[in-house]
């Protein structure tokens, strides 16, 4: 294993440490472990907590910021943060109108995020979630635990955040954030797999010519391997799967061509290239694409395609300002 | 038939064991979750070890507890809130005692089992960490009514417990994230049903 690190026990530390340090005037860092909120609390609204396992910057620290998160909690790489550390996050951004959680679905994530709310309500704190399930490689069936919460989430950050601002209810931004998660659909592959600093090793493996299709963003194995094929035969794979699991026929989409980490825009312009020609031939309209690293898996070479239906409500509040480390609007 | 003292020896020895085992563990995580679970149970029961000293002379309650807090605030994943239930579920039925009995162990684990369920909305048969607690539980409870030694009972357990990870290489994971890789996790042994039979191997070999 090589990587810039000093030591496999201070990874997630010293990378918060250096995100904070990067961007004093959005982010401050609490005491109590790797938590971050927005520098200057803004109160009357309702406050917005992201997180999970540290490995997906700029996710989750780098959408604090006004319009979108007031608070991210960073766990061990690719493990959930433990429920004492989200609710130090919590009780550091509640504001009378409440606090809205935005959790991934993961076991891990899900448990601690409900022990943390739990705990939080024991001291008046009103909180309130929502489970983002946007990757559509795992059938939602009785047999798992349900789809995985993957890059779409940050559409939620920014949609349910831009709400937020405008000092919407507690009900109304957890009801957008809803309607961002019921129309968001994701899927990926991968090239070349990632090594979480404390294994040492890659989580799945692949030889010169294999891809693993439906890849997750923890490095964990996909769906399955298949031949290495060009970009975009690749491409219409994956947009295969994401058109025939929702009705997108004459809407408008937001399209997010999300990087894994070490796979260059260059080869994500390539993949966009193809994603924007199928969306015209069948009728589908972007509204807007966003192209680069958003939620990445350390090393990861992959890269995943998002498409996010779009109404009135939603194209104007991702359009609304947004002032963070890694989304500005 | 254990009083604090000889508890905290078997979970030093627990945390030993997980210590020792934590690349076996990390490994068996490795095809069908995130090659995590060794390496946060080792840290977590790290941090337990350190707490170790200051719970001397308290009740078996506030011991069982504390571990529980401990496991919640340093493993992450699932498996912190998982086993720090598990703890703490076992310090409420042991408040205030100095001592307990096979009967008290027993319905430790009881609700050991009971939090495992509820805070995981799981039970057997779906490859998990229940699927080595739950039959280990009902082997003791069973040798116990016959009337065997303690160590018998305990032993009993223990081969429950791991014939109950094994039988997990059988089954498709329906919890968790091994879940995500549906039949393909066939044949691999799920890497919580056998950090808890290192556990109950700790403590039958400890009491």
């Amino acid at each position: 294993m090589k990587k810039f690190i000093n030591g496999v026990d201070q990874v997630e530390n010293q990378m918060i440490q250096g995100m904070v340090k990067a961007y004093p005037g959005y982010l401050r860092k609490l005491d109590c472990g790797n938590v971050v909120v927005r520098a200057n609390k803004k109160e009357g609204k309702v406050a917005l907590i992201s997180g999970g396992g540290s490995g997906h910057e700029p996710a989750h620290g780098g959408f604090v910021g006004e319009g979108m998160l007031d608070g991210a909690v960073a766990g061990a790489v690719f493990t959930s943060p433990t429920p004492d550390q989200i609710l130090e996050g919590i009780r550091a951004i509640a504001t009378d109108k409440g606090v809205l959680m935005v959790v991934k679905n993961y076991t891990g994530d899900v448990m601690n995020f409900e022990m943390a709310a739990e705990m939080a309500e024991m001291e008046g704190i009103t909180v309130k979630h929502v489970v983002t399930n946007d990757d559509v490689a795992v059938d939602g069936s009785l047999y798992t635990v349900g789809r995985r919460g993957v890059a779409g989430t940050v559409f939620v950050h920014k949609i349910a955040g831009a709400l937020a601002e405008t000092g919407a209810d507690l009900d109304e931004v957890q009801a957008v954030a809803q309607k961002v998660i019921d129309n968001v659909r994701t899927m990926g592959a991968a090239i070349a797999p990632c090594i979480v600093p404390a294994a040492g090793k890659p989580g799945f493996e692949l030889s010169e010519n294999e891809m693993e299709v439906g890849i997750g963003i923890h490095g964990e194995p996909g769906t399955h391997k298949e031949a290495m094929r060009p970009a975009d035969e690749i491409v219409d794979m994956l947009l295969d799967k994401i058109l025939a699991d929702l009705d997108y026929s004459g809407s408008e989409v937001a399209v997010m061509i999300n990087g894994a980490g070490a796979t260059p825009l260059m080869e994500l312009f390539i993949i966009n290239n193809r994603v924007a020609d199928v969306l015209a031939e069948k009728g589908i309209k972007v509204y807007r694409t966003l192209v680069g690293e958003y939620m990445t898996s350390i090393e990861m070479e992959g890269f995943s395609i998002s498409l996010l239906k779009l109404d009135d409500q939603m194209k104007e509040l991702l359009d609304a300002k947004a002032d963070t480390p890694a989304w500005k609007e | 038939m254990a009083d604090s003292k000889l508890v905290m020896e078997v979970l030093k020895r627990i945390g030993e064991k997980i210590e020792e085992k934590k690349e076996y563990l990390t490994e068996l995580d490795q095809p069908i979750g995130d090659s995590d679970h060794g390496i946060n149970l080792a840290r977590g029961f790290g941090e337990v070890e350190k707490k170790l000293p200051t719970l001397e002379e308290k009740d078996l309650g506030t011991i069982m507890k504390t571990v529980g807090m401990t496991l919640v605030s340093t493993v992450g994943g699932a498996s912190g809130p998982l086993y720090g239930s598990a703890f703490m579920k076992i310090g409420m039925a042991w408040g205030g005692k100095m001592e307990i009995s096979m009967e008290e162990i027993l319905a430790g684990m009881d609700v050991a089992v009971e939090a495992v369920k509820q805070r995981g909305k799981s039970t057997v048969e779906e490859a998990t960490m229940l699927d080595a607690m739950v039959p280990a539980l009902n082997a003791m409870r069973t040798a116990a009514e016959e009337g065997l030694e303690k160590k018998e009972v305990l032993e009993a357990g223990c081969r429950a417990s791991w014939a109950g990870a094994e039988h997990t290489k059988d089954l498709v994971a329906t919890k968790g994230r091994a879940s995500y890789v549906g039949e393909r996790g066939l044949g691999h042994q799920d890497p919580g049903a056998t950090s808890f039979s290192f556990m109950l191997e700790m403590v039958k070999d400890s009491l």
